[in-house]
């Protein structure tokens, strides 16, 4: 019986950068790099969430392709040969880079240095003045704000908001091309819209154009010291659910609260209680 | 779906009237969609058989209250079961539609065409004595009437859209009218294209009793045989497609890419317009070949004749007992629905328009999977031009192997082509492949004035040189040339031409028309614009050189055709040295 069901487990070889690797069907070209040791930058996939697709940024070469393809989402087919290291790969990835850095405030998007540095992006030489995201940052209630100055348009907060795990559908992608933006109906105020707040959006957020309003009052006042904060992992105390906690606690006080990708009950994501309860262990003070 | 939260803005009793009707004109039949799954971002599901009539209420609204607003919406979303916001993200898509508040006028918006064929033919005139005669005016791309420059198109608040020039001449565009050698076209101009049974009175319909004869097989035999390749642009063989639908099970169906938005390009809506029963049989015979029991005509929001002509056509076909169940008292069911698109170039990507007939917003999915697996509704489909299609008649009724016996062997049967520009005269011209560049101008009277520079494939593809002449527009030796068909346009340029001004306003064309869904497209096309502009269109070699960059990074990331090619016109122009090079 147990044989008959491990001889049920199909899998698929593949080669990667000269290298094979061998997969279960169904994994992605990613999956398969991982397996080989080899790094993809991503910015629109993540591990919660179905893979948007968008960014490129994950592109790799696959042999008999014209075109190079989003190892994120791509499944693997037997007999591929992939080649993640390729002149045309660096080029794409470094032009993805630049179109980004050029047209969005990256400055908090950790990740996205680092990745701009190692494949020695230059967005700086699209002209003096390259249409950007303008926006202006929308402060609209105590729990988080949206500065879409920030937004790549990765879609991995109307996903969360919508079919991967919130089933809101608060948010979508409006407009078309450069002027697409995240937006509410007619860009109305969250406290206006289906928003319950859970907060799932901001968690999945890459570039902080989402940010948690304790956050964002700490950055403004220059005293944001991520270097200094630890996170406690807790059980959330409302419901029994069983959700865990991270609570990111700085000079003694709770700073935000996320959930680990990998917990089984909650994929990361949580609900307002969890996310947001936590004025009873620390009261705000009021003026 | 979770109860929705809707805002407190409440329709009018007219807006819910009008939004009603349209709803309830959409077959939301349960039993043919049972399940949309939504692919774009590859993999999402949800489940929502009535999602679909989301277009065409926004239509409707759009025609009551001269935008989409919030009122409307909320209805909207309460009756499909749509999210608000989702409903506002689709309909912000769309050309057609307005979101940004009510218009302070009454009257019915002017469309103006600005791109190539108009713009040579001064379109910025045109628009602003329409606005020195208080009219509101839309500059839009392409509008499809390349032939009759400049191109109006016309929104009617609360009545039906018209085109000006439809009343006039309706067969305008046809030059060739009553030449013996047509094949594809050689219905129009003789048949009353309201008619059914002027169609049937030459020869109309008998193609489908060979079909039945043939049987379902065989017919997709004759269209593998035939060599048929698809005429939308990508040339892929209609054989294959069709007998991949045909080995998948469950529900199919037909799809024709009536979206005709590739700026230059007219010839679908010759076919439309004036011989729409035709496109009708050979859809039935897609159907009946490929056991698909649905037909959608996707057809571009700006060509009302064209879809009161196929709306027309498809009642009298289903009185007549051709769409239906048990068409031509056979055992066979099939039927046909008309959808308008609402402005967008997009939505004629295949996966994009099976988006946007879904009620999502227009953005490709990625491929693999394709259509024939995974199509409309996420079901086995087949997707074609109607063009592609009208070849089918004849390879039905003289077999796959004569079909194969015309043209050139690399390129078969006939060809349309759009010619428009500066020629004398502009319109849908047939031939049999084989005839160089030079053989269509002068089918079309030739050149005006000196020939600089002709777009070949439309504006995703390429200028060439007056040196080109002697190319035979085949698929072979256009590849060979490094060039493409794309959707048989042919424009013409000369020495009268602003090159910097048209290659700008091209460049902006791609700019407006990416979705917006992935990065390489939705920065490079505004930063291919911006260069023209910073420029003057006369880019130094180093922007040159990051134009070419920008060009790599378009063909090999973008999702789509329309990141693939969104340079490859100016770059043309560039080597042509139609732009460029003065210092
Ligand atoms: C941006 C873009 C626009 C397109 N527009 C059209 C169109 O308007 N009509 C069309 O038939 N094909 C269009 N296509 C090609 C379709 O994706 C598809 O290949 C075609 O409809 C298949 O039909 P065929 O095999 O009969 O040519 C377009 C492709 C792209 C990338
Ligand atoms: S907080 Fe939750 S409900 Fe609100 S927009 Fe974000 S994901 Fe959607
Ligand atoms: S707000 Fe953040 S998560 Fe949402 S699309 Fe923009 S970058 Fe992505
Ligand atoms: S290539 Fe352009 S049009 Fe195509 S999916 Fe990407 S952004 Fe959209
Ligand atoms: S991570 Fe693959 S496309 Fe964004």
């Amino acid at each position: 019986m147990s044989e008959q069901s491990t001889a049920t487990i199909s899998t698929v070889t593949v080669s990667i950068n000269g290298s094979s690797v061998t997969v279960p069907e169904g994994a992605s070209l990613k999956d398969a790099c991982g397996v080989a040791g080899v790094e993809i930058p991503t910015l629109c996939w993540a591990a919660n969430l179905t893979p948007a697709n968008a960014c490129r940024l994950c592109v790799v070469e696959v042999e008999n392709s014209r075109t190079l393809v989003p190892s994120c989402s791509r499944q693997v087919e037997e007999g591929m040969v992939v080649q993640t290291d390729s002149e045309r790969v660096h080029h794409s990835r470094r032009m993805v880079l630049e179109f980004l850095g050029s047209s969005v405030d990256l400055s908090q998007a950790d990740d996205l240095a680092r990745w701009s540095k190692a494949y020695g992006a230059d967005p700086d030489r699209y002209g003096n003045s390259p249409a950007r995201i303008e926006e202006e940052i929308k402060i609209q209630d105590n729990l988080y704000i949206r500065d879409y100055d920030k937004c790549v348009l990765c879609f991995k907060c109307v996903d969360a908001c919508g079919d991967d795990a919130q089933h809101t559908f608060a948010i979508a992608v409006s407009g078309r091309g450069f002027g697409a933006r995240i937006s509410t109906e007619f860009d109305v105020s969250l406290p206006d819209s289906a928003c319950v707040y859970c907060g799932n959006c901001v968690a999945v957020c890459p570039t902080n154009a989402l940010q948690f309003k304790s956050e964002f009052d700490l950055r403004e006042a220059a005293a944001w010291k991520p270097e200094e904060q630890t996170v406690t992992r807790t059980v959330c105390s409302y419901c029994g659910v069983g959700c865990n906690l991270e609570m990111h606690v700085q000079d003694n006080t709770i700073v935000k609260v996320t959930s680990p990708n990998d917990h089984s009950v909650t994929n990361g994501h949580l609900c307002i209680k969890g996310r947001f309860g936590w004025q009873y262990v620390q009261p705000v003070a009021t003026e | 779906m979770a109860d929705l939260h809707l805002t407190e803005d409440r329709a009018s009793a007219t807006e819910v009237a009008a939004i009603d009707a349209a709803i309830a004109a959409v077959s939301l039949d349960p039993a043919v969609v049972h399940e949309t799954e939504r692919l774009v971002r590859s993999g999402t599901k949800r489940k929502n058989d009535r999602r679909h009539g989301l277009l065409p209420a926004l239509h409707a609204l759009q025609k009551e209250s001269g935008w989409i607003s919030p009122g409307g919406v909320n209805h909207i979303a309460e009756v499909l079961q749509v999210p608000p916001a989702e409903a506002f993200g689709v309909a912000s898509f769309y050309e057609l539609f307005r979101v940004d508040g009510a218009p302070d006028q009454e009257d019915d918006v002017v469309h103006v065409c600005v791109d190539a064929a108009c713009q040579i033919a001064g379109a910025d005139q045109v628009i602003a004595d329409l606005e020195a005669a208080g009219k509101q005016v839309h500059r839009s791309p392409c509008l499809g009437q390349c032939e009759r420059p400049v191109a109006q198109f016309i929104q009617g608040r609360r009545k039906p859209d018209w085109v000006e020039a439809d009343a006039e001449d309706e067969l305008w565009n046809l030059p060739q009218k009553h030449d013996p050698s047509l094949k594809l076209l050689k219905r129009v101009g003789r048949i009353d294209p309201t008619s059914l049974d002027s169609y049937v009175g030459v020869g109309g319909y008998a193609a489908l009793s060979k079909a039945f004869a043939l049987g379902a097989d065989q017919v997709i035999e004759e269209v593998l045989a035939s060599g048929l390749m698809g005429r939308g642009g990508a040339a892929f063989p209609t054989g294959i497609k069709w007998q991949g639908v045909a080995g998948e099970s469950g529900q199919k169906h037909i799809v024709v890419n009536a979206d005709e938005s590739e700026p230059g390009t007219f010839k679908d809506r010759t076919i439309m317009e004036n011989d729409p029963f035709a496109l009708i049989e050979a859809m039935t015979i897609a159907g009946f070949a490929t056991g698909a029991t649905k037909g959608w005509i996707y057809i571009r929001g700006e060509y009302p004749l064209a879809t009161k002509r196929l709306e027309g056509a498809i009642v009298a076909a289903r009185e007549a007992g051709f769409l239906g169940e048990g068409i031509a008292r056979s055992s066979i069911d099939f039927d046909i629905e008309v959808r308008r698109g609402a402005g967008a170039y997009i939505c004629g990507e295949e996966t994009a328009l099976f988006n946007s007939l879904e009620g999502f917003r227009g953005e490709p999915r990625q491929k693999p999977p394709f259509p024939t697996t995974n199509g409309l509704f996420d079901q086995p489909t087949v997707i074609n031009n109607p063009e592609t299609l009208l070849n089918v008649l004849d390879i039905v009724q003289d077999g796959g192997a004569t079909y194969a016996s015309t043209g050139t062997g690399g390129s078969n049967g006939q060809k349309l082509f759009c010619l428009s520009g500066h020629v004398n005269r502009p319109g849908t011209y047939e031939v049999e492949f084989g005839p160089t560049l030079g053989d269509l101008l002068g089918l079309a009277g030739g050149a005006t004035g000196e020939l600089k520079a002709v777009l070949l494939g439309g504006a995703a593809g390429s200028f060439i040189g007056p040196d080109m002449l002697e190319l035979p527009l085949t698929m072979e030796a256009t590849r060979e040339a490094g060039l493409s068909l794309g959707s048989g346009v042919i424009m013409a340029f000369n020495d009268s031409t602003d090159f910097p001004a048209v290659l700008t306003r091209l460049a902006e064309f791609f700019k407006n028309e990416s979705c917006g869904q992935c990065v390489p497209c939705r920065v490079g096309a505004v930063r291919q614009h911006e260069m023209l502009v910073r420029t003057s269109a006369n880019p130094s070699e180093a922007d040159s050189q990051l134009l070419n960059e920008m060009d790599q990074v378009m063909k090999d990331a973008s999702i789509c055709g329309l990141g693939h090619t969104a340079s490859t016109a100016v770059r043309s122009a560039i080597a042509l040295g139609l732009i460029g090079g003065q210092s």
